[in-house]
């Protein structure tokens, strides 16, 4: 099997096997999006422990958690479904489950694993501890931006059907209840839950704004937020789509990226009308809050793609501009937000930032590194 | 109208030359990495549709030209004029052709 721990095998294997215990609390994937393969990194250190390849086409490849956070699920681009060992450092196993992926979620009790699929489009569920097909859920339509909802269940937009489905998967025997929301705007191209789990929130390529859905009130239907945010000026052209998921709610302030432009949006989120915009470098992919909601780092789509910003939440405006490298793809914060880690893709390099200054304290080599996903996403909702 | 002219006259001589090696190494990036964002790192398709030799096989040279310089309008396709010249476009679409576009 290629299917291996290649580098420090020795340091988990002769761990495991003189019974030197350890959690999974500190512990974090790092994407290597080119060559198939993952990282194991440890971010008390910080340092690496090891690689396991064998996982096929991991270009915009994620992953999510099992609840005892031991467990990743990866979802690869070639429809790859891999299941990893973070303490062993193996593959536990390994399906392809569809032609073409983009992401997926787990539920709330950590039993189903649900994946986005592109082609031949729809969802489809999956036994977190065994990988079998639980329930296919077709939808005509490329699926984007998944993520679970509390009382077990599944929210995800269609991309060519211009809709959102929310689909129960807490009831009865005979597959998953969908509630499904017409009229939501158009080409919606990735998804967001806040924090709270109350309010998942689409964004739309075909026009300016968002289409929001309130969980507690969902027989009101989407409504459209921060519609028209570009004052009808020529949205620039967009070479990469924004990703929300993880996008910053902080201090009762939602940011969220301005497809086409260069532009952060700033919505409160008691009543969802734009506060302002914030002028960045680029068109915004990533903007993460730190955890104690402060700071909201920033990266651009190419080709602004070599620099990170970092937004004071309130002031409202640009506190720092780094410039790690050309291909920043990807920002996490540790639980705490002591560090925030970032991949460097041409550069192969992953960088860690004491967040207080900011100031670089070290970094690891890493393949053309694009996501990096702490085990601690294993208890958030919306991961 | 100023910029129609300046990209006719652009297309006619560039349309032979080769980009210089040190050039074909940063396109072979772009379109793995920035084109693969969308088109899969395997050209296999994602958000935009597959650039596989056989999927291209029946679209002419001029057309998938058109498509990288131009993007497609109301699709996520965005026009690449802007980094890419005429000429680049089409050493792009050749490579592509070949089954190049998976540069691993
Ligand atoms: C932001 C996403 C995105 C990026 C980045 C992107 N494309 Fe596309 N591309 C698309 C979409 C979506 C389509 C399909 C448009 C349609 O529906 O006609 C497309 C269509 C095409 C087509 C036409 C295919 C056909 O069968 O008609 C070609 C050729 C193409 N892209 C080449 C490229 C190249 C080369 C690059 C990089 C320089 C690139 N694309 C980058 C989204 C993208």
């Amino acid at each position: 099997m290629r299917a291996r721990l290649t580098l420090l095998a020795a340091a988990l294997a002769s761990g495991m096997a003189q019974a030197e215990l350890r959690g999974s609390g500190d512990l974090g994937l790092v994407i290597e999006r080119a060559s198939g393969s993952v990282q194991i990194v440890e971010t008390t250190t910080p340092r690496s422990l090891g690689r396991i390849e064998g996982l096929g086409d991991l270009s915009h490849a994620t992953a999510v958690f099992s609840r005892d956070a031991r467990h990743a699920f990866v979802f690869g681009r070639d429809g790859g479904l891999t299941k990893l060992d973070l303490l062993a450092g193996r593959i536990e196993r390994r399906i392809v489950q569809a032609g073409n992926a983009i992401g997926g979620a787990i539920s709330q009790d950590g039993r189903l694993v649900a994946v986005a699929n592109y082609e031949p489009g729809g969802v489809k569920l999956f036994d977190a501890r065994s990988l079998e097909l639980v329930q296919d859920i077709p939808t005509g339509s490329k699926v984007v931006g998944i993520a679970d909802v509390p009382g077990q269940g599944f929210i995800f937009s269609l991309f060519d059907g211009d809709a959102i489905w929310l689909a129960d998967t807490g009831k009865g025997e005979s597959g998953p209840r969908l509630t499904k929301f017409a009229d939501i705007g158009r080409q919606p191209y990735d998804g967001l839950i806040t924090p709270d789990g109350r309010h998942y929130i689409a964004g739309l390529f075909g026009e300016d704004g968002l289409a929001l859905i309130d969980l507690w009130r969902p027989e009101a239907g989407a409504r459209r937020i921060l519609a028209g945010y570009g004052r009808g000026q020529e949205p620039l052209p967009v070479y990469k789509m924004p990703h929300l998921r993880g996008w910053a709610v902080a201090g009762g302030l939602a940011f969220l990226p301005a497809i086409g432009r260069h532009e952060v949006l700033v919505a409160d989120t008691r009543d969802w009308k734009q506060v302002t915009a914030i002028a960045v470098h680029g068109q915004p992919v990533f903007a993460v809050a730190r955890p104690d909601g402060r700071h909201v780092w920033v990266n651009f789509a190419h080709p602004r793609n070599d620099t990170v910003q970092v937004i004071d939440a309130a002031k409202l405006e640009v506190a720092h501009t780094l410039k790690p490298g050309r291909g920043v793809m990807h920002l996490e914060f540790t639980p705490r937000g002591d560090q925030l880690w970032l991949s460097v893709r041409d550069a192969d390099r992953v960088e860690i930032y004491d967040t207080r200054g900011p100031s670089l304290i070290a970094s690891l080599p890493a393949k053309a590194p694009s996501g990096i996903l702490m085990a601690a996403r294993a208890h958030r909702i919306g991961f | 109208m100023l910029r129609w002219i300046a990209l006719a006259a652009l297309i006619a001589p560039a349309a032979l030359a080769q980009p210089s090696p040190a050039r074909q190494a940063e396109l072979r990036h772009l379109v793995l990495h920035d084109c693969g964002s969308c088109h899969g790192l395997t050209m296999k398709g994602g958000l935009g549709r597959p650039l596989l030799p056989e999927a291209l096989a029946d679209k002419p040279d001029g057309f998938l030209v058109e498509v990288i310089l131009g993007g497609v309008p109301g699709t996520p396709m965005p026009p690449w004029r802007e980094e890419l010249s005429a000429s680049e476009a089409r050493w792009i679409v050749e490579q592509l052709r070949k089954g190049n576009g998976d540069a691993r």
